[in-house]
């Protein structure tokens, strides 16, 4: 089932009530899912991203804007008749039924020509916690469950009306690390396995881009970019995209356009082609244009930095740090947005670095352009310049 | 450390004589009490000891009296007032709007003077030789016939003194039920919702077993304030309670501890027992039951 | 496309329905919120009618056009409603003060101290609260006579003092303080006093209010223990001198006065009762019961 989301908007009156202006927590969502993917709602707290999966389950109208199932129109339903699943941030398992009872709860709602028999609905039930490994565990009450075991019982009793889509509202955030990562496979495997339409709601980029077929990345209500999770990362269509993903985060510096070359600082340059091969997506690249001369905001990614005597970056060495396979290199530079920056190298490259400095030659690949005002990308392909 | 152990008993030393001379003495002698037969507050001295005090008390008219007013009390307040405080609770929960007012309006009653409110009840009902009092003013407006409910017939009197003592106890039960019902975390309704779940049935399948533990606590509460109850029947029927016909076991004990048929602990001391070992059992009964079916503690 | 106007006729209904359970639910909450106010109106009502005017009403009116307070004076002047004011007052005040003094000290040692036999104690301190009032009444009434002070305030006050609930509730509080701070002012030489007077109280000042709060609603409202231990006039506290109004005073029929000393009685409480609600019930709702 594939859902259409058409200028969803959800607006809401000022809790200032002095303020008349609503505080505007979805604004003009235009997306189609595709049938059977798994699809990341990624941004942080109070972006609007649980907002948003509220109103495709029907727990929240939308202000404007249109939701279809397919071809059917939901936007006015109640959750009830849209055929969703809906497994919860706490996963509201009723404390006072055993887990079976638990999963039979939606079947016993139904009524007239879809009610079923308590066998039917025990069938249904155990069949479903079997497809999440809980079938050993019907008989025990939530408070006797471990959280990664209330989760899986939390999608059974999601699954178990073989829903058109599937909601999960942070799933993974009440898990401890260890028990994240396992899950997160499971929700996959699941999602496979049924092919259900799934979206899920997530603050943490980690978990979507492990799991997702798409991530939709949401600030303040707007949709930033939708794209795979490795485009997402390799191609941020803006700083707050390149910002909010990856660990660590990307290094920002305050630099400078001229004559065609990026400066970070005096002595640092780089030279810059505007991208003409690249076409599709963001509205405000503008192929082919010449870049103009003046101050721009630059990304480098933590491993789009060699450390070499000669490289052009020349900062103060804080501190090296040895992460097992990596190692990271925090350094001081005058122009990076809070005075440092973290790299990633691999630990072959250490014999370089020591004494008060250190010198890095940028990767080409790993350094982004953005406009210095609006944050928004500026498509360029790079080449040293020496 | 051993400095620190006299200390703290020096901090405890105020409580543990107060609690001492006024409570755990007191409960030892009222047991004394109780067995010493032909006891005389006057001279201070008994004939023997006994079960004579307790054969007297369950005989004696008034107590059984007492004991029949006490229970209808019971039976017929508690579950009502739990009722009532349930429809009110969940109208409440359910409204945005007002909430705050009628929160504290309800609660009211918490903290007035029940003797002084009882007066203003006594006047509502009672029926005089110049008016026939508001209550009767509203009977008759919808054909009915004037009673007098402070003077007259039993179950007029009953009626008062259920309706006020609903009136009293109401607002704890509201107040206990809002906050039970508004920390059910919320995911749970919509979950159920999403589910397509009737309200009547999200109320009997969730909401319920959700704040049974509320409800076993306000009926066990409910079942001890109202075997006690005692001041609001003053309030409504004056303190000479056997006059009226409306006494209650407490006022027994009291009755017979002080005022014009005072003077007699010892039969004070058996009904307090009486009465104690009514509460103790009853409050058992419903310990049993609740762990039965409260779905956790 | 069927299936959607199908979907559309259940939303109606389903708000038709909502519409009319929300009218439904303001319609009951009104409707008790009325029962609760309305002898509150018809006790002020009646206390502003005059004597003669009460009298004549064989059916009561709903309100009155010549308000007087003439009642209120006779309140004051023909009962000694003054007094019993003031005994009310020094008793819940003195009744009040002791019993945060206990109160704090106990919950004090039995939160932060550590002595032999604590937990035996508190346990036994806990199992006190089972007890009913009525059972230690009748010894405490055959005490206190025997010591002579029926009718003071000191025979008033004493068996009013503890309250095992209060100690619990308190203690649970003081628990909450973490231990650190404690450890942190015994390393810079605070004397035990000192840490329960500047650390402990200030932290727990909330609760201390509320405490005192229902206590002060308590002892405002005590009635049977005064009952027993005065029957001299000059010691009747308020829920006294009510009953006192009701079977003496006035001559039996001046239902206006006695309406007007109600009121008088009742306007502390409420005052405070508007001043702190949220407190007050906040309080009652953590365990406070009636009785």
């Amino acid at each position: 089932m594939k859902i259409v989301l058409q200028n969803l908007t959800k607006r809401y009156p000022n809790r200032n009530k002095k303020i008349k202006e609503d505080v505007i927590a979805v604004n003009n969502f235009n997306f189609e899912i595709p049938d059977g993917k798994l699809i990341g709602l990624l941004g942080p707290s109070g972006c609007g991203k649980s907002t948003t999966l509220n109103m495709i389950c029907g727990l929240e109208k939308p202000s404007d804007g249109k939701i279809f199932f397919g071809d059917d129109d939901v936007t006015d339903l109640p959750p009830e008749n849209r055929g969703v699943g809906m497994v919860f941030q706490s996963y509201a398992l009723y404390p006072h039924l055993t887990v079976l009872q638990n999963i039979m709860f939606p079947m016993e709602n139904l009524k007239g020509k879809d009610k079923m028999t308590k066998e039917a609905m025990r069938a249904r039930a155990e069949e479903a916690a079997r497809m999440v490994q809980i079938d050993q565990l019907l008989e025990r009450k939530p408070s006797e469950l471990s959280g990664g075991q209330q989760q899986r019982v939390a999608i059974a009793r999601a699954l178990v009306k073989v829903p058109r889509v599937l909601l999960l509202d942070e799933p993974l955030s009440n898990l401890d690390a260890r028990l994240r990562l396992q899950t997160r496979e499971e929700i996959k495997r699941i999602q496979r396995e049924t092919g259900v339409t799934t979206v899920f709601v997530t603050h943490d980029q980690e978990e979507a881009m492990s799991i997702s077929d798409l991530i939709v990345v949401m600030e303040a209500g707007v949709v930033q970019q939708i794209a795979k999770p490795q485009i997402v990362y390799e191609d941020p269509i803006n700083l707050f995209v390149a910002k909010f993903l990856g660990t660590p985060p990307i290094n920002v510096f305050e630099g400078e356009v001229r004559g065609g070359i990026v400066y970070i600082g005096e002595d640092a340059g780089i030279k810059a082609e505007p991208d003409s091969s690249w076409k599709d997506g963001a509205p405000d690249a503008a192929p082919g244009v010449a870049l103009q001369d003046g101050p721009v905001t630059i990304g480098i990614r933590p491993e789009g930095f060699d450390p070499e005597k000669d490289g052009e970056l020349r900062c103060g060495l804080t501190a090296v740090e040895v992460m097992g396979r990596d190692t990271s290199i925090v350094a001081t530079n005058a122009h990076a947005a809070n005075g440092s920056i973290r790299t990633i190298v691999s630990t072959e490259e250490l014999a370089e670095v020591s004494g008060e400095t250190v010198n890095f030659r940028i990767k080409p690949a790993r350094i982004y352009l953005f406009d210095h005002e609006t944050g928004t990308r500026v498509r360029c392909t790079f080449k040293p310049l020496h | 450390m051993d400095k620190n152990n006299s200390k703290a008993w020096l901090y405890l030393l105020p409580a543990m004589i107060f609690l001492g001379v006024f409570m755990i003495y007191p409960l030892f002698d009222v047991m004394i009490y109780s067995v010493e037969e032909g006891y005389n507050s006057a001279s201070q001295t008994y004939f023997g000891i006994g079960p004579y005090n307790y054969n007297y008390v369950l005989r004696d008219p008034y107590f059984l009296q007492a004991l029949k007013n006490t229970f209808i009390l019971v039976v017929i307040t508690v579950p009502l007032s739990t009722g009532i405080a349930l429809l009110i609770s969940v109208g409440l929960n359910s409204i945005v709007k007002l909430r705050d007012f009628f929160q504290t309006v309800f609660f009211l009653p918490y903290v007035t003077n029940t003797l002084a409110v009882g007066l203003v009840f006594m006047i509502l009902f009672k029926k005089t030789p110049y008016s026939d009092g508001f209550a009767n003013l509203l009977i008759t407006a919808v054909g009915g016939t004037a009673v007098d409910f402070i003077d007259g017939p039993y179950w007029a009197k009953m009626f008062v003194m259920c309706f006020y003592t609903v009136w009293v106890v109401l607002p704890f039960k509201i107040l206990i039920l809002t906050s039970a019902l508004a920390s059910v975390n919320p995911d749970y309704y919509k979950a159920a919702r999403v589910d397509g779940t009737s309200r009547l049935r999200i109320f009997t399948r969730i909401t319920l077993p959700m704040i049974s533990p509320m409800i076993f606590y306000l009926v066990i509460t409910g079942f001890i304030g109202a075997f006690k109850a005692y001041s609001d029947v003053v309030a409504i029927f004056g303190t000479d309670l056997n006059a009226a016909g409306m006494n209650t076991i407490v006022g027994y004990v009291y009755d017979m501890l002080y005022g014009d048929s005072g003077g007699y602990p010892s039969f004070a001391a058996a009904a307090a027992l009486i009465l104690f070992a009514i509460v103790l059992t009853i409050t058992c009964i419903n310990l049993l039951i609740s762990k039965k079916n409260t779905h956790y503690a | 496309m069927h299936q959607n106007t199908d979907f559309s006729a259940i939303e109606k209904q389903a708000q038709r329905n909502e519409r009319i359970r929300k009218v439904l639910t303001y319609v009951l909450l009104t409707f008790w919120a009325i029962i609760v106010l309305f002898p509150f109106y018809w006790m002020i009502l009646t206390s502003v009618k005059s004597y003669s005017a009460y009298n004549s009403e064989y059916i009561p009116k709903l309100y009155t056009l010549s308000p007087t307070l003439q009642n209120y004076l006779d309140a004051f002047t023909a009962v000694s409603l003054g007094r019993y004011f003031l005994n009310t007052l020094i008793f819940t005040v003195v009744t009040t003060a002791l019993m945060m003094v206990v109160t704090v000290f106990a919950a004090f040692a039995f939160a932060r101290l550590k002595f032999k036999g604590k937990d035996l104690l508190f346990t036994l301190f806990l199992s006190l609260m089972m007890i009913p009032n009525e059972l230690v009444i009748i010894t405490n009434f055959v005490t206190i006579t025997n010591a002579g002070l029926r009718n003071s305030y000191m025979g008033l006050i004493l068996p009013s003092v503890t309250s095992v609930f209060y100690i619990y509730l308190l203690k649970e509080n003081f628990e909450q303080i973490p231990e650190e701070l404690y450890k942190a002012a015994k390393v810079d030489g605070t004397s035990d006093f000192k840490y329960l007077w500047k650390v402990m109280l200030p932290i727990c000042q909330p609760t201390m209010v509320t405490i005192a709060i229902l206590k002060v609603i308590e002892c405002w409202n005590s009635y049977v223990w005064p009952r027993l231990i005065t029957d001299d006039e000059a010691y009747f506290l308020v829920s006294n001198g009510i009953q006192e109004i009701r079977e003496n005073g006035f001559g039996r029929e001046n239902i206006p006065a006695m309406m007007a000393a109600v009121v008088v009685i009742s306007i502390p409480l409420i005052v405070l009762f508007i001043i702190f609600h949220k407190k007050i019930m906040a309080g009652v709702s953590r365990g406070g019961t009636k009785g």
